[in-house]
């Protein structure tokens, strides 16, 4: 199984982080930074190595599940019975 | 002359711009089927407004992975007229047939509303009949309509003449208040390099009639005919 997280870079604007940030200060958590709103998605496949489960989830990040002009990825890979 | 009108699974304004073309400039046109492979025979393909896909994942992702887009593309380098509308510019840049990125609204709402564009670049088929600093009005209706491109991209973009509208007041001066989305430097359009391909977020193809409440989106498609007659001349003398 994997993991792909998939987040906006950091010089693109997030509206959204901006709106949960507020609504968390709203909320009385002063402490509360920075938010940055991302996607999450879990994928299972097969392949015969994790080398090649690897190559397959870059291929998939870079052109599908992340748009690299606004996106930056990253994923981990899990063994699934 | 031939015009043609890309639909997918969530287009919704398909029918706005077969209508413009066919009724209100008298001109051909055909819808072309986003499992098509190949596109046929057109001078001009349209990619209409909408939410492809249900806008899953990023809008117009996936319609950009459809086979009718690498047919698109095959059209687009050998040179053919392309015209993205509002989720067709989405559909172009996610294609990576047009540079920069449509993100979010700076606001988060949805924005549905008369907006004023100023032409910003005339020597494409698009604009040709338009004046650099004409003002036209025409609607948006999109929540993620904010483009997007990073410094070294918008100075390429500038230094080419490849910004063609930009949002402005009434008057044509460029505001903070006339942007309805937040886009970098009040971008509301844009071309490819070899200006063949041109997307928007505006609606010209619902600011086509008086009763809409605009005619102004009608100087992109008379300066599309024109372009082409042009051409149809010079290809029989």
């Amino acid at each position: 199984m994997a993991k792909v997280e998939v987040t906006l870079k950091k010089e693109v604007h997030d509206p959204q982080g901006t709106a949960v940030e507020n609504s968390l200060r709203a909320l009385g958590f002063d402490g509360v930074q920075r938010v940055r709103v991302g996607k999450y998605l879990e994928l299972v496949l097969e392949a015969e190595t994790f080398e090649e489960a690897a190559a397959k989830i870059e291929e998939m990040s870079r052109r599908l599940l992340s748009n690299p002009v606004i996106e930056d990825y990253d994923y981990s890979l899990q063994e699934v019975e | 002359m031939k015009f043609g009108v890309i639909v997918f699974p969530g287009s919704n304004c398909d029918l706005d711009a077969y209508h413009l073309v066919r009724d209100v400039l008298k001109r051909d046109v055909e819808y072309i089927g986003y499992d098509r492979r190949k596109l046929g025979n057109f001078d001009v393909v349209i990619l209409p407004g909408g939410f492809t896909y249900g806008d899953y994942l990023r809008s117009g992702a996936l319609a950009a992975r459809t086979p009718v887009i690498e047919a698109l593309a095959g059209f687009a380098n050998s040179g053919g007229l392309v015209l993205g509308i509002c989720n067709g510019f989405q559909v172009l840049t996610e294609a990576g047939l047009l540079p920069g990125a449509l993100c979010r609204n700076d606001s988060l709402q949805f924005r549905c509303r008369q907006v004023y564009v100023r032409v910003e670049t005339n020597t494409l088929a698009f604009t040709g009949k338009a004046k650099n600093g004409d003002v036209l009005k025409m609607p948006v209706a999109h929540g993620d309509g904010s483009y997007y491109a990073p410094p070294e991209l918008l100075r390429d973009l500038d230094d080419n003449g490849q910004v063609v509208f930009r949002y402005v007041d009434r008057d044509g001066r460029i505001s903070e208040a006339a942007n309805p989305n937040g886009s970098t430097a009040n971008i509301a359009g844009i071309a490819n390099r070899r200006g063949n391909v041109v997307g928007l977020m505006p609606h010209p193809e619902r600011a086509g009639e008086r009763a809409l409440g605009s005619v102004d989106g009608l100087v992109l498609f008379r300066s599309l005919i024109g372009h082409l007659q042009d051409r149809e001349v010079a290809g029989n003398g």
